[in-house]
């Protein structure tokens, strides 16, 4: 076995050990390849279905096309596909673009707020109508006791110290320092109640692994990640206001793994095109203890 | 990066033994550092008059790792002429033990530090235990810091032959010591001038000579069973049996068995997804597949080849635990045991010694605490499959769950329960010939509404079992159940008119009766006193663990699956016992 192997097997042995232990169980899904590929290995896991609802946080500032491939996607692979928002916050303009916020309390109204109450049932969420292609509100509020994130410990500091199953408190917070140890292949599956679990498949995936196994596997993803011919890729993707791509004339898969390989970007961290990163001191900290993904 | 070939590595050792510094000699040495980076650490050292500390040079890499700047580098890598090197991050400090025995139990090699002033501390001690506890077989011991004692033989052999000792004691043999200044380089890349009575090789050269992890496909087959995967509603008819395989290979047409249910099937297809077609599969691999014949097992019951030697079934255990919880691992509190993907409920039935990493003297402790080290028995509710951990690492390791947090974790070192291995033989045998009814197990279960299985109704002796369990049978059948009740004695003058009066074959014989009328659709309601643990645990592993529920009276705690107190009256006791049933979905409404 190869590496990609390697970390495949893991990855899937995580997916399934996340399904058998978890009723109410979500992935999810930013659109981006990390969450893709995740998405993508749980179809392996699963043999070709996908079991595991998939929650999107919808910000209305995504690149449009990012949405069109998200609902394609959806409708090809049969998911079970859901989304929420914070309505409040986007009615009342409490955004960035709309001027009457900075950067992180955007990403915090946005997201970490959107994506705690959706997680718990608090706000509304949307599920995926197969028969009509639409949205609809859904009718199950439970909360989410496992939520699968497609977290790499090599992205940024702070995650380099998580494990693959953390438990999480009911304020999305975690204690660095004093999580409980993970053996081997044992992970901590239990969890109080009001608590919930946040799982890792791909935690020891590099950036340039999760483009080699995208290549291996065929896996569909964004065009934005691609050199249109103006000489600019995206790397990473968020919202339009917030996000710029990187100089890059990479146009293929193949051609972005040669460009990691040459270490051009060695230097240069995968999220430094997100500008909340910057205004939150380089390491994401205080967003992330606040929940943030 | 090469792919292929690259060693996961921790470095322990007791704190200020020089861990740090030898990580950072050992990537300077390589040429594994950013230009620049070791000498602009040096001068902001110098420029801020402090001395320098290869410590600061990890931090700064730290701190750039922290802001996502190197692209493959999750965690510390160098590289020699043979191979990549992943280093583990593994903090020193007592408090952060968790955080290195996950790091550690994910790498293959170690390297164990001991200042050659300071000698063999606490930690030397105790990470030594752990590193053997948590299956690495390949550790180099450096002695560090051999400027510090003139770089003498003698010390060197002292703190060796200290070391080498405590070592035999707990059963760990090193691959190897070596006299090293990490601070200075010696021994490190290149041998050191100042110890010419030193005719080994350097650190880098040792680590090449470690191997990757021996090819595990060559032991027998084991996988433990993750799932079951019927995906009907999705217009997927196929069964599939999910899991990663730990050990050996497995081909399609083999015979396989489940442990610790007994019950064989063959291997019809390997399932995947978006990969050729498979007909066969190897260690590592995380599969599916489909069968021959259909049979019910569960998650957490172990795979194994019938033409191989397989795993053992039991529910006493021996074990080395480490514990790592505030909260200690006591006698009169039921906690889970975790093997493969099994999970059964455990009690602590005895401790046999506890090993103070510092003296390794015994003493009578009646509670293992946080960071001790013991040597226990563990009793199981259900009878568990798994392997010594000398055998087969992977299925003779464990976790404990306290609450609900992983708290210990340790390696299985006997089978206590003699008879079990006895049994489980007969039962393979047994199985193998088993002749399959004409009418289904499901047909039988919807005739009745009745899940059929074993009541057992067990207890205080003074407390007289016979007119409860008569007057469950008598409800139950009056309410359209196929059930019958056997009394002890229905068998001890019959059918085992043969056996001596206290043999446990009486047990076995009640066990073999009770599953052929379970076979048979009908539900058991039986009552005995006086069956000890073992006992139970034989008649859990004869009739199946689902299909057998232990209901217990007694005014003590104690394993059961429903307790009953003896001063209740048999009403009350009866109706308890009807809507247990009823919540276990024995019983249900046609
Ligand atoms: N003289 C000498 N000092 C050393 C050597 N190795 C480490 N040290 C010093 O010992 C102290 C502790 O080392 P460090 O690597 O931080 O230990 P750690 O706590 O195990 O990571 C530091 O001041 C180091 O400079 C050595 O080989 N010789």
């Amino acid at each position: 076995m190869d590496r990609l192997d390697q970390l495949e097997a893991q990855a899937i042995y995580i997916l399934r050990e996340a399904y058998a232990n978890f009723d109410n169980l979500a992935m999810l899904w930013s659109i981006g390849k990390d969450s893709t590929v995740l998405l993508w290995l749980a179809r392996k896991a699963f043999f070709g279905h996908v079991p595991i609802t998939l929650a999107h946080i919808d910000t209305h500032y995504k690149i449009p096309e990012m949405i069109e491939y998200r609902d394609n996607l959806a409708r090809k692979w049969n998911l079970n596909m859901v989304y929420g928002e914070n309505t409040d916050a986007l009615n009342d303009k409490q955004t960035f673009p709309d001027g009457n916020v900075d950067r992180i309390q955007c990403c915090r109204n946005l997201k970490t707020e959107a994506l705690k109450n959706t997680l718990s049932g608090a706000w509304k969420r949307y599920r995926m109508n197969h028969e009509t292609g639409k949205y609809d509100v859904d009718n199950n509020k439970e909360p989410y006791t496992g939520v699968i994130v497609g977290l790499r410990a090599d992205e940024e500091g702070s995650r380099s110290k998580e494990r693959y199953f953390s438990p999480r408190n009911k304020e999305n917070d975690w204690n660095l320092d004093d999580q409980p140890p993970e053996l081997w292949n044992q992970f901590n599956t239990d969890f109080a109640p009001g608590t919930h679990i946040r799982i890792h498949p791909i935690l020891d995936w590099t950036e340039l692994d999760i483009w080699k196994y995208i290549e291996r596997e065929n896996i569909p993803t964004v065009s934005l990640y691609y050199d249109q011919g103006e000489g600019r890729r995206y790397r990473s993707l968020g919202c339009y206001p917030c996000t710029t791509p990187v100089e890059s004339t990479a146009k293929n898969v193949a051609e972005i793994i040669a460009e990691l390989e040459s270490g051009k970007f060695s230097k240069i961290a995968e999220r430094s095109g997100r500008a909340q990163d910057k205004d939150d001191g380089g390491g994401l900290e205080t967003l992330r203890r606040e929940g943030y993904m | 990066m090469k792919n292929e070939d690259f060693l996961r590595l921790v470095v322990v050792g007791h704190v200020d033994h020089g861990k740090s510094t030898l990580l950072g000699r050992l990537l300077s040495d390589t040429g594994s550092l950013p230009d620049g980076k070791l000498e602009s650490v040096k001068a902001y050292c110098k420029s801020n008059s402090r001395p320098f500390e290869y410590a600061f040079l990890l931090d700064a890499l730290k701190n750039e790792q922290a802001q996502g700047i190197t692209i493959d580098a999750a965690r510390i890598h160098f590289q020699t002429k043979k191979r990549d090197y992943l280093i583990i991050d593994a903090p020193g400090h007592i408090e952060f033990l968790k955080n290195m025995i996950t790091g550690a139990s994910r790498a293959e090699s170690a390297i164990l530090l001991i200042d050659a002033k300071e000698g063999v501390m606490e930690n030397s001690k105790r990470h030594g235990y752990l590193l053997s506890m948590l299956g690495i077989k390949q550790i180099l011991v450096c002695i560090n810091k051999m400027d510090l004692v003139d770089h003498s033989e003698k010390r060197y052999e002292e703190v060796k032959q200290e070391y080498s000792n405590f070592l035999k004691e707990i059963g760990i043999k090193p691959k190897g010591f070596i006299p090293i200044s990490a601070f200075e380089g010696d021994n490190i890349a290149e041998k050191s001038k100042k110890m010419d009575w030193y005719k080994g090789t350097t650190v880098l050269d040792f680590l090449d000579s470690f191997e990757k992890s021996k090819a595990s496909f060559e032991k027998p087959f084991r996988m433990p069973l993750q799932d079951i995967y019927k995906f009907t509603d999705k217009g997927d008819d196929r069964r599939v049996f999910a899991g990663k395989i730990e050990t050996g290979k497995i081909n399609v047409g083999d015979e396989i068995v489940f442990l610790p249910s007994n019950k064989t099937s063959k291997i019809k297809t390997i399932e995947s997804f978006n990969t050729p077609v498979m007909d066969s599969a190897l260690s590592g691999e995380s599969i599916g597949f489909t069968l021959e014949e259909q049979i019910y097992v569960k998650r957490g019951e172990v795979i194994c080849k019938k033409t191989e030697k397989m795993c053992q079934s039991s529910s006493l255990i021996k074990a080395n635990i480490f514990w790592m919880s505030h909260s200690p691992l006591t006698k009169d509190k039921t906690y889970y045991l975790k093997v493969g993907t099994d999970k059964v409920k455990m009690r602590l039935r005895s401790i046999e010694r506890i090993i103070d990493a510092t003296s390794l003297d015994s003493n009578n402790k009646e509670q293992v605490e946080r960071h001790d080290v013991a040597e226990c028995i563990l009793e199981l509710n259900d009878p568990l499959a798994f392997d010594l951990a000398k055998d087969i690492e992977e299925l003779g390791r464990f976790v404990i769950v306290d609450e609900y947090l992983i708290s210990g974790g340790g390696i299985i070192t006997a089978n206590m329960d003699k008879r079990a291995s006895k049994i489980q033989k007969q039962l393979l045998l047994r199985e193998e010939k088993w002749e399959k009814s004409s009418v289904t197990f499901e047909e039988r279960s919807v005739r009745f509404a009745q899940k059929p299985c074993m009541v057992l109704i067990t207890g205080e002796k003074e407390y007289d079992k016979k007119p409860l369990g008569k007057m469950v049978e008598r409800e139950l059948f009056d309410h359209g159940r196929n059930v019958y009740y056997v009394g002890m004695s229905n068998i001890v003058s019959g059918l085992n008119i043969d056996i001596k009066k206290n043999s446990s074959e009486h047990v076995r014989r009640l066990g073999e009766i009770a599953n052929l009328m379970i076979k048979s659709g009908t539900l058991i309601i039986a009552t005995a006193s006086d069956l000890t643990y073992e006992d139970i645990q034989m008649l859990k592993m004869i009739v199946g663990e689902d299909e057998i529920k232990v209901i217990k009276i007694s005014s003590e705690n104690g394993a059961s699956d429903l307790l009953l107190k003896p001063d209740m009256d048999m009403k009350e006791n009866t109706i308890a016992i009807l809507e247990y049933l009823r919540d276990e979905r024995i019983i249900f409404l046609p």
